[in-house]
């Protein structure tokens, strides 16, 4: 298993070459200077953008300046900013905030959605499961935006419960809102994989032996059928993390949250390019760690599968 | 025997509700069964037998439903018992050993938990005790090591030890009635027998009642001391074993003693029968023969040995516990035979013995390590491009699963034609002409040429596999596992199919099956395997009236019912 893990670790490097390399080529082709950009209408002289120009490697062919970013980035210089701060600085700041948002996202998703998915399972053709698919149906097919604007304003403004914008204070009680919004559509799948899981293993041969032994129904459910059920939820959880953290790019934009989704998304509006690779490189690294750990934990949940 | 039944069926009636019509299953069955006796209910799928046992011990599947009648056990009417009701009889008064080892252990618990939960669960044990009385019914149900058994999954355990693993768990609450639903049928015929022995001596020795259900007539005889029949939902006969074999009465329990392959396979009339199949076959085959000597276009000089194997070897490399280990696997070890025209060489082996493997190897469906195969003279690895074709239609395949072979997409008519249309053989009009005439030869109503595989039953679908394979006309025809699926009439007909079509067509057949029993109704040769290695080779008489290696003794007093030939 370590040598399974080392490998798959070892396969990021390529990874993480190959999206920045291309993250480096989509901001090249950007129409539009980005250097000009920073003066706006201001007079300035050819010499001061030439220079500013050079401090970020601009003057030079993008091949280059993606060489120089990674030459940087071994020694965990990432560059800088437009304002002139480090990138690190600017990342170490919005990263925690939007792992904070997507990590409550999943525990929602996750525990709402497999006690729904697991009742709506065991009662395959009742009323609550067909109550939870026809929902399920809807907020998968309604996009994330209406959904975060209109909670926005029944629980943020009109109701009061929550405050309608989240701004500098991420408290855990600040990004409930966004996290149930950003947790929705996920919800609903986790909902739908766990309810045909379920029902699908409750007549599998190994319950019914499982019930012949004389086990109580409880038992004969949590033992034998949900376990069984999760491995396919696990794996949609695995890859959803990092899926919450790009899709926090909407909902940080509707709550005004100063996460990773909210600094990117400026980043692309300016052109500042070592921002934006940066961030996608720490996005991909999670991807990749994610699908690790979801893999590792295949083996645990399922004692058939070992990695060699 | 004690006077009062431990169980008593009586009247029932079992329903399945598909838009609320019902479907009967189980029409009016009666048996009963006093403490410590075993019982069988034989009868092929579909017969209600399954749906009896299950309607016992509460557990019907999906809309199963007993609509009348009563399941009196110990005393008590059971057959409208709550939930609560049956969870309390189910492990410490009924067990059950279900019928399929693979599935029906939970793949992700260790052996051990698995039948503890039966001891925590029917308040036997707890704890650490529980722990010391799973070691001892694993060591009671034969399996040795068992520390470290217990502690191992499911998917650690061969068939015939996850079967055992089953009876630990069956008997563990100490049950007073055990069903054992078709407990080896899914195993290899040594292990059936091990098994069998091994649960005999168990029960015999609790004093518990058993409730054995099987299609085999011949393993019923030998286990049971009452014998049920059922066919189609209903109890056709009932009476003391030995009884029902010597004067069955009623024209299907009639028909599935004179059909068992455990107990035909005895009889000098399959062995006489053969020999008239053969002459005929070889004849026509000796005469198709002199046409390839001289005809174009085919593979083949016209030989008497159709296909001659010589030092066939297959080495699978698998992945050692390092990467950059391997570790070979030998499945096929210098295998060498000849098939002669117009005859069957039968290939007999349990799981793991390579003789599948050979199979794939003679139909050039992979590729060799080492040997090789003449066909009618010639290597079938140096042939390429269009000779290859050509040795493809003269050498056909019939699998296993005849649910699996058939492209469900594909009506009859399609499947059968589709090999006719590869080999663009003949106008649309012929081929359709072709297609009727096969499905005669397979005695199918031409009627079904219209109809999809899943309207079909098991034995009418490996018909048309069958016909499919003869729609080229092929010498060889490569039989793997062809019956082995099949209900005993149903394969006892199919044999006889086989047995026609050879001798009509000259055809000769590789015949591959891990049952000897059916080998003496369709083999000349014989070719016993084990572990890839061939470890016997010699005619079908000689194999079973004097086997020359133990192996092949062992194989034979496998097969349930045996003994009780002599008598009956």
């Amino acid at each position: 298993m370590w040598w399974y893990a080392a490998r798959r670790i070892l396969q990021t490097i390529p990874v993480i070459l190959g999206s920045t390399l291309l993250i480096y080529a989509l901001v090249f082709l950007r129409p539009g200077d980005p250097i000009r950009a920073i003066f706006g209408d201001k007079p300035v002289s050819d010499s001061v953008i030439e220079q500013v120009r050079a401090q970020y490697n601009f003057d030079q062919p993008f091949l280059l300046q993606w060489l120089l970013f990674l030459k940087g980035a071994i020694t965990l210089d990432f560059g800088q900013s437009f304002t002139g701060r480090d990138v690190s600085d600017l990342v170490a700041e919005a990263f925690p905030v939007t792992i904070k948002l997507a990590l409550m996202a999943l525990v929602i998703e996750a525990v709402l959605g497999i006690v729904a998915g697991t009742i709506a399972g065991l009662r395959k053709g009742k009323l609550f499961d067909s109550t939870m698919l026809v929902t399920s149906l809807l907020v998968i097919a309604v996009p994330i935006f209406v959904f975060g604007f209109v909670m926005q304003l029944i629980f943020g403004v009109k109701l009061g419960w929550f405050p309608p914008t989240v701004g500098g204070n991420t408290s855990f009680y600040n990004l409930l809102l966004p996290a149930i919004v950003l947790a929705l559509v996920s919800f609903a799948y986790i909902v739908r994989l766990t309810r045909t899981s379920v029902a699908g293993n409750l007549t599998a041969d190994h319950v019914r032996t499982a019930r012949a032994k004389g086990l109580s129904e409880g038992v004969v459910v949590r033992r034998h059928v949900l376990r069984n059920s999760l491995i396919p939820t696990v794996t949609f959880l695995g890859a959803d993390l990092g899926a919450l953290m790009a899709g926090a790019i909407v909902t940080e934009g509707i709550f005004n949250i100063p996460g990773i989704g909210n600094l990117a998304f400026n980043a692309i509006k300016r052109g500042e390019t070592p921002t934006i690779v940066s961030v996608v490189t720490i996005m991909v690294l999670v991807y990749v760690l994610t699908s690790l750990i979801v893999d590792l934990l295949y083996a645990w949940l399922d004692p058939r599968i070992r990695y060699a | 025997m004690s006077l009062q039944p431990l169980l008593e069926v009586r009247d029932l009636d079992v329903s399945f509700y598909s838009d609320k019509k019902a479907i009967p299953a189980v029409r009016g069955a009666n048996l009963t069964v006093y403490p410590g006796q075993t019982v069988a209910i034989v009868g092929e799928s579909g017969s209600g037998k399954s749906t009896t046992a299950h309607a016992i011990i509460g557990l019907l599947p999906g809309t199963g439903k007993i609509v009348g009648g009563e399941i009196i056990f110990d005393g008590k009417d059971i057959a409208h018992s709550s939930k609560k009701g049956f969870q309390a009889l189910r492990g410490d008064q009924i067990g059950l050993v279900p019928q399929d080892p693979m599935t029906n252990l939970n793949p992700l618990w260790r052996v051990g938990d698995q039948i503890k939960e039966a001891l925590v669960a029917n308040d036997i044990a707890k704890g650490s005790d529980a722990d010391r009385r799973v070691l001892a019914l694993l060591e009671e149900a034969g399996l040795g090591d068992v520390e470290r058994r217990a502690r191992q999954y499911p998917h650690e355990f061969s068939g015939g030890m996850r079967q055992r693993a089953l009876i630990a768990m069956g008997l563990a609450a100490r049950p007073k009635l055990l069903i054992a639903d078709e407990p080896t049928s899914a195993l290899d015929v040594t292990v059936q027998k091990q098994i069998l022995d091994h649960l005999d001596g168990l029960t015999d020795e609790l004093g518990t009642a058993v409730l054995l259900i099987t299609h085999d007539l011949g393993l019923a005889a030998e286990r049971a001391d009452h014998i049920v029949v059922m066919y189609r939902g209903s109890i056709v006969e009932s009476g003391p074993a030995l009884e029902i074999l010597k004067n069955p009465e009623h024209p299907y329990t009639r028909r599935l003693v004179s059909s068992a392959p455990s107990i035909a396979s005895q009889r000098l009339s399959s062995v006489k029968a053969r020999e008239e199949v053969r002459q005929q076959a070889v004849q026509t085959a000796g005469e198709i023969a002199a046409e390839i000597a001289t005809a174009e276009g085919v593979v083949g000089k016209g030989e008497n040995e159709i296909i001659v194997v010589d030092g066939l070897t297959k080495v699978f490399m698998l992945p050692g516990d390092r990467p950059w280990r391997k570790t070979e696997l030998r499945a096929v070890d210098d295998v060498s035979f000849s098939l002669r025209r117009g005859t069957t060489t039968a290939i007999v082996g349990e799981s793991g013995s390579g003789k599948s493997t050979v199979a794939r190897m003679v139909l050039g469906l992979l590729k060799p390590t080492a040997g090789t195969v003449l066909f009618d003279g010639y290597d079938t690895a140096q042939l390429k491009g269009k000779r290859q074709m050509a040795l493809r239609r003269q050498m056909q395949p019939v699998f296993q699963n005849p649910y699996a072979s058939l492209d469900p997409m594909y009506s009859i008519y399609k499947s059968i034609e589709e090999p006719l249309e590869t080999h663009k053989i003949g106008s649309a009009k012929e081929r359709e002409a072709k297609v009727r005439d096969l499905l005669d030869k397979v005695s199918l109503p031409t009627s079904l040429m219209r109809r999809y595989p899943n309207e079909l039953s098991g034995g009418q679908r490996q018909r048309v596999a069958i016909a499919r394979a003869l729609a080229l006309e092929p010498e060889v025809v490569v039989l793997d596992e062809a019956v082995s699926a099949l209900d005993v009439l149903v394969q006892a007909q199919i044999l006889e199919l086989l047995n026609d079509l050879q001798a009509e067509m000259g055809l000769s057949y590789l015949f591959i099956t891990h049952d000897l029993a059916v080998v003496r109704q369709i083999a000349d040769d014989v070719l016993v395997m084990q572990n890839g290695k061939v470890v016997e080779a010699a005619s079908v008489n000689e194999v079973f009236d004097n086997p020359g290696e133990s192996y092949t003794r062992r194989l034979l007093d496998a097969i349930p019912g045996r003994d009780l030939l002599t008598t009956a």
